[in-house]
């Protein structure tokens, strides 16, 4: 479960991110839409811990992320915006790398490895060097080193950006059975269509502010015929006029 | 503690595997000792020529004083006579253009002066600023003026003179320096060498922990990690110590190898540059790799990519050549006031090592625990720098 409630960042003038407020349940998959520069990937670092929000509460779990991030960190996985690899590493290894600091022992770490590189169908790619990866492997490697400790809760930034259709199509269900265990999903991106069939609720989000939450289903009952994307786009323009 | 290790040992492993970053890495130890067997060997050949090869020097006007030529000639200065030299301006131009080091130039009316009340003209055309030809054209001066001195010692005894009366008093030159000291002067630049190996050794993973880092966009996602960003930061410049020692121990070896290949004793220089004493030499340039790991990193904890770091970084690495700069110009003995600076410090320290002379203990614990102050206060820096929000850039 995660909590956020009226948080705010600002890079210089920028305000970035301007008292958002969601939650996120547990065995959901909860998409953070918003066109580019909306705020989500701020939101998402907020919630990674790497930024701190000058207003507002965030937990993750329970875990309040500003009295103890560590904690926090051990139940988050994170696949940040274009996570990259280590080069020189083979895939395995920068899987290893983040079980150890996760301070997983070695034979725990070597059967969770073991599984997930069986489970992400890895096999090829474990043991050669990250150097010359293809970006649907990179994604690959970066969700089973995200995943490595069994994290109750997971953060994608754009899982999808660069990834072709089959990849996209073993992602969508990677989360769904993440999902089935009983975890607690949230995913951003600035594609309506691509988070229309997987996600669980939506919360929408301009110029660092939400503007509207719900399930896919419950959005079609509120705006009757019209389509998500006509939905996602009045939101975002209403909220783009009211900030300018 | 653990993760610490963890991150050491795979910034190590890692960079253990890239080819190129090797290649940079044995760079430092190589260079040096390469170089500087180069400048001993060319210092070496220098002396030997000047003091036992047949100088052959063109000669005008040879006719008007076949003694002096043949006194020349007694003393392996081969006077060519035959020559393109025709007059005074063609020999400035050939010694200008550097095809001779020296011409001598004899008077037309060298032989009508010559044991006449007027004194005889000789004339040397040299350049003084090219510093090979110094030590011939030196040879040749003293062996004119050698010449003169006995015609005149001859005269003086002729008229019934003690020559020795133009002599009132001898200077006695009493050169205390031992060979191991005259050494120094040029083993000296060692220190350099082996800073800078030290500095460069480091130099990749300096950059590579931070700035590249956050250009592979790898760090966001190592940030999230249950690690404390000390643990990280402090991994990282562990590894990269780890690699600067490995840097400073194989140019020291390298060095110690090189040395004793060196005809050093032809220049009237000993080397004591044995293995016992490049151990002592690594245990006090030690405590400079802690210092330049930790002055490396901060300094790339600012920059956006690769490339900008290593711009910077190249300025970095000429740091320690300040102090010595200073030590070489003002010739700058270990004292205790100057012991707490970094590099001149280690630099008083080795040059006394070089000299054979005793090392003071308590110098060398001011240098190394001052140059250890320094480098805990850089990684403190480089700790609240990784710290920051920015670091993501």
């Amino acid at each position: 479960m995660i909590e956020v409630s009226g948080i705010s960042k600002s890079f210089g003038a920028v305000r970035a991110v301007d008292g958002v407020s969601f939650k996120a349940a547990d065995g959901r998959i909860t998409g953070l839409l918003g066109p580019n520069g909306a705020g989500k990937s701020t939101c998402l670092r907020i919630l990674s811990t790497v930024l701190k929000p000058e207003t507002g509460v965030a937990r993750v779990g329970g875990i309040d992320l500003a009295a103890d991030p560590l904690a926090a960190r051990r139940t988050l996985g994170v696949l940040p915006h274009s996570s990259g690899l280590y080069q020189q590493l083979t895939g395995r290894e920068n899987i290893e790398y983040y079980g150890r600091l996760h301070g997983l022992d070695e034979a725990a770490l070597a059967a969770r490895v073991d599984a997930l590189i069986e489970r992400l169908e890895l096999g090829a790619i474990a043991n050669r060097k990250a150097k010359g990866f293809s970006q649907g492997e990179r994604t690959k490697i970066a969700l089973g080193r995200a995943l490595v400790h069994n994290p109750q809760h997971l953060l994608l930034d754009e899982p999808t950006n660069g990834l072709d259709v089959m990849a996209t199509r073993h992602l969508r269900d990677w989360l769904r059975e993440l999902r089935g265990q009983g975890r607690c999903v949230l995913l951003s991106s600035h594609v309506m269509q691509e988070v229309e069939a997987l996600v669980d609720e939506l919360v929408i989000i301009a110029a660092g502010k939400v503007t509207l939450t719900g399930s896919p289903a419950e959005l079609a009952d509120r705006f009757p015929g019209r389509s998500l994307e006509e939905i996602f786009v009045e939101a975002v323009r209403g909220a783009e006029r009211s900030a300018a | 503690m653990k993760a610490l290790f963890t991150v050491c040992r795979k910034e190590i492993l890692e960079t253990l595997r890239e080819r190129r970053t090797l290649f940079s890495l044995l760079l430092g130890p190589l260079f040096g000792p390469l170089l500087f067997t180069a400048m001993i060997n060319i210092t070496v050949s220098r002396n030997l020529t000047s003091l036992d090869e047949v100088l052959q020097v063109p000669v005008l006007g040879a006719e008007h004083a076949p003694n002096l030529v043949a006194y020349l000639r007694a003393r392996s200065i081969d006077p060519i006579e035959k020559h393109e030299v025709t007059d005074v301006e063609r020999a400035a131009e050939l010694v200008a253009t550097g095809v001779y080091d020296v011409v001598l130039v004899i008077d037309e009316s060298f032989d009508k002066d010559f044991g006449t009340q007027r004194a005889a003209r000789v004339g040397l055309v040299f350049d003084r600023s090219k510093s090979r030809a110094a030590s011939r054209v030196s040879r040749l001066r003293g062996a004119v003026d050698g010449y003169g001195q006995q015609i005149g010692a001859l005269r003086l005894v002729a008229n019934g003179v003690d020559p020795s009366l133009l002599r009132p008093f001898v200077v006695d030159e009493l050169d205390v320096s031992t060979p191991a000291s005259r050494s120094a002067l040029m083993l000296g630049v060692l220190t350099y060498f082996l800073l800078f190996a030290t500095l460069t050794g480091g130099l990749h993973l300096a950059i590579d922990t931070t700035a590249g880092e956050r250009e592979r966009k790898s760090l966001e996602p190592l940030l999230t990690l249950p690690v404390a960003r000390s643990s990280l930061i402090v991994g990282k410049m562990t590894a990269t110590v780890c690699y600067m020692l490995a840097s400073l121990a194989l140019t020291l070896v390298a060095f110690t190898i090189a040395l004793k290949q060196m005809p050093l004793e032809q220049i009237g220089m000993s080397s004591n540059f044995g293995f016992a004493t490049a151990a002592l030499a690594f245990g006090l340039l030690c405590p400079f790799a802690p210092l330049g790991a930790a002055l490396m990193t901060t300094v790339a904890s600012f920059t956006k990519t690769y490339r900008e770091a290593q711009t910077y970084l190249t300025f970095v690495l000429l740091i320690p050549t300040l102090p010595l700069a200073f030590a070489t110009i003002l010739n700058i003995e270990p004292e205790p006031k100057l012991m707490w600076i970094p590099s001149l410090s280690q630099h008083l320290l080795i040059t006394t090592l070089i000299k054979d002379q005793p090392i003071d203990p308590a110098l060398a614990a001011l240098s190394v625990a001052s140059t250890l102050a320094f480098g805990l206060a850089f990684g403190w820096l480089a700790v609240r720098l990784y710290r920051r929000e920015a670091i993501l850039g």
